[in-house]
């Protein structure tokens, strides 16, 4: 299978914490690849490298065979990773429909026009729109993202994502902080972008029951080290995994 | 047409025929003058409201407008050609130098920015004060205008300034609706995410630099034509503060509360400078000002247009909810 993304020791250090600890891994192409692990693993800052928010340590990132170490966040998306963001990260003071509307113009490479009314590109709006109504959000779309219950937010933040129309969508918790009620349509949306079958998706998730009959490969993450990784039954059969994370979580969930 | 374009419209034309209707020479002036600062002011809000640029020497371009266009006056003849020639040369200057500004700070973190702008007006005031043979130094100089703008109060100069920042008003309100314009927005928004969706904020930040230095220096260009004179006080931190209290009071980010501020603070300051028989804290107009400015942020972050904007856009939002409540009633009655 054709790997799409490729990290080689991947590793960042905080001052002297190791967040994430020399990371080997493939993300196969047009898979689903969960990442999961405790709070404090380091998923984020995974995700963080990947997409270029942050610069390792040490280590490299290759994508479709090329070294993307050193490229910044906007020349990673343009090339096709696209990213949601785990602490909602939206623009506050414009409307919905407007913060998707920028998506979908960037991704149709509208860059520096100037003189013509924005409302001339009206094809962006609809295409906005129609995400929206994707991510049950289409009622909203005239509110400020300010106003947005925090679920809402979340679901905004999937659907300038989806917006972009990346060859790879990196997923940060996306139901997170939603309504139990909202998080299945939500899976939802996810589950039909996997079966179109020409996206890679790599999701982070803290509650591994949700993810595991969507997740072709998982990742597991523990004190910023992969764990174990292999098909979720390899996952759920693992004992080092058991012990470390499974214990971990019901320790958690129980507290 | 839309609906505000058209109430525009309507005032711009009042506004042009006030002065064959009215004949108060001092008012006339006063109200050119907040045309010409209704530019400088709109331009910093093209920075301050929709970019999210702090600059603390924005006085820079306008004084760039004022000398350029004073010294290819003062050097030349005093024609049109001149006029035209020393307009071009404020716009080259104010575009190369808001590059610079750009280029080296904007990457940065914004006090960067307006640090940067603030030591640079500096600069060019000392440079003004040293090159005596071309500027006068510090007492300035009296310069020549082009024989149809030589009556300062007359409706030719008054209707040429309404004109720009008419012109200006729509092409810089065009501008912030563009695609581009939204990105700029949603730079001041949140930088990191405007990144993150595929858009280089470098490149936008440096063009509203660009855009509001060039369109700063047209207001100076005016300004030194409005006096027929010309001083190192057009580089003055004064000038920049006068520029910010105008765009927070009017509203930041309405591109059209920047002008209504100008007219506020220049008449403000009109009648204020006659109340200085009567207090002699009238004279300390930065200590109003101060004051003024402190309370505007605290009691009226969004300005005039913004809060008037607000209170328009909740009424709206509430007349819709009311509409689908009756509406809701209606279907469940049935
Ligand atoms: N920018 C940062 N500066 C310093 N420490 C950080 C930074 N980002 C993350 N960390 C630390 O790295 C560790 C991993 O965090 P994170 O990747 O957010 O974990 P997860 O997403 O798995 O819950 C945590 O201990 C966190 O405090
Ligand atoms: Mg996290």
């Amino acid at each position: 299978m054709e790997s799409i993304i490729s990290t080689k020791d991947l590793t960042i250090a905080f001052g002297g914490h190791v967040a994430v600890d020399g990371i080997t891994i493939d993300i196969p192409e047009k898979q689903f690849t969960s990442v999961i692990g405790p709070n404090g693993a380091g998923k984020t800052t995974f995700f963080n490298l990947l997409s270029g928010q942050l610069s390792p340590t040490k280590g490299a990132i290759t994508f479709n065979g090329e070294d993307i170490t050193k490229l910044s966040p906007t020349k990673r998306t343009r090339k096709g990773i696209g990213r949601s963001f785990q602490i909602t990260n939206v623009f506050p003071n414009l409307t919905v429909l407007e913060n998707v509307r920028l998506a979908v113009q960037s991704k149709n490479k509208v860059r520096f026009q100037m003189l013509r009314h924005f409302t001339a590109y009206k094809q962006f709006e609809d295409r906005a729109l129609e995400l929206l109504e994707q991510v049950l959000l289409a009622d909203k779309a005239h509110s400020l993202a300010n106003n947005l219950a925090h679920g809402e937010k979340r679901k905004l933040e999937i659907a300038m994502l989806l917006a972009l129309e990346t060859q790879v969508l990196l997923l940060d918790e996306p139901t997170a902080g939603m309504s139990l009620e909202e998080v299945p349509a939500i899976l939802d949306v996810i589950r039909r972008i996997k079966e179109q079958g020409d996206t890679t998706i790599v999701l982070i998730e803290h509650k591994m029951d949700m993810i595991l009959d969507l997740s072709d490969q998982v990742l597991v993450l523990f004190h910023g080290q992969l764990l174990a990784h292999g098909s979720p039954e390899e996952i759920m059969n693992n004992e080092t995994v058991q012990s470390a994370y499974l214990g971990g979580l019901y320790d958690e969930s129980s507290a | 047409m839309g609906r505000s374009t058209g109430i525009y419209v309507i005032i711009a034309l009042l506004l042009a025929v006030l002065p064959f209707v009215y004949d108060d020479r001092i008012i006339l002036s006063l109200v050119m003058q907040v045309f010409i600062f209704g530019i400088f002011a709109m331009s910093y809000d093209l920075l301050l409201g929709f970019t999210g640029i702090v600059s603390f020497g924005h006085a820079m371009f306008f004084g760039i407008g004022a000398y350029s266009v004073a010294i290819v006056l003062n050097q030349n003849e005093a024609t049109l050609f001149y006029l035209l020639l020393g307009t071009l040369l404020a716009v080259a200057v104010a575009g190369i130098v808001s590059f610079i500004a750009g280029v080296l700070t904007l990457r940065l973190q914004s006090h960067f920015y307006a640090m940067l702008t603030l030591a640079l007006a500096g600069l060019f005031m000392v440079a003004a004060e040293k090159m005596r043979s071309l500027t006068g130094g510090n007492e300035g100089f009296v310069l020549m205008v082009p024989d149809m703008f030589i009556d300062t109060s007359g409706p030719t100069l008054y209707l040429t300034c309404l004109i720009v920042l008419v012109v200006f008003f729509f092409l810089v309100r065009r501008f912030t609706q563009s695609p581009v314009g939204k990105v700029l927005m949603a730079i001041r928004e949140n930088e990191q995410r405007v990144e993150s969706i595929g858009f280089s904020i470098m490149y936008y930040k440096v063009i509203a630099s660009m855009i509001s230095g060039i369109v700063a220096s047209i207001a100076g260009v005016l300004y030194v034509l409005s006096l027929q004179f010309v001083d190192t006080s057009v580089f003055a931190t004064d000038v920049t503060l006068d520029a910010l209290l105008m765009t927070i009071i009017g509203g930041v980010g309405t591109l059209v509360g920047p002008i209504i501020g100008a007219g506020i603070i220049e008449f403000a300051h009109h009648w204020l400078s006659d109340l200085a028989d009567v207090h002699w804290i009238f004279k300390r107009w930065i200590i109003l000002f101060g004051i003024v400015y402190i309370l505007a942020v605290i009691f009226f972050p969004r300005g005039i247009v913004g809060t008037l904007q607000e209170i328009w856009i909740k009424r709206k939002y509430k007349k819709q909810q009311g509409k689908e409540a009756t509406k809701d009633k209606n279907e469940a009655a049935s």
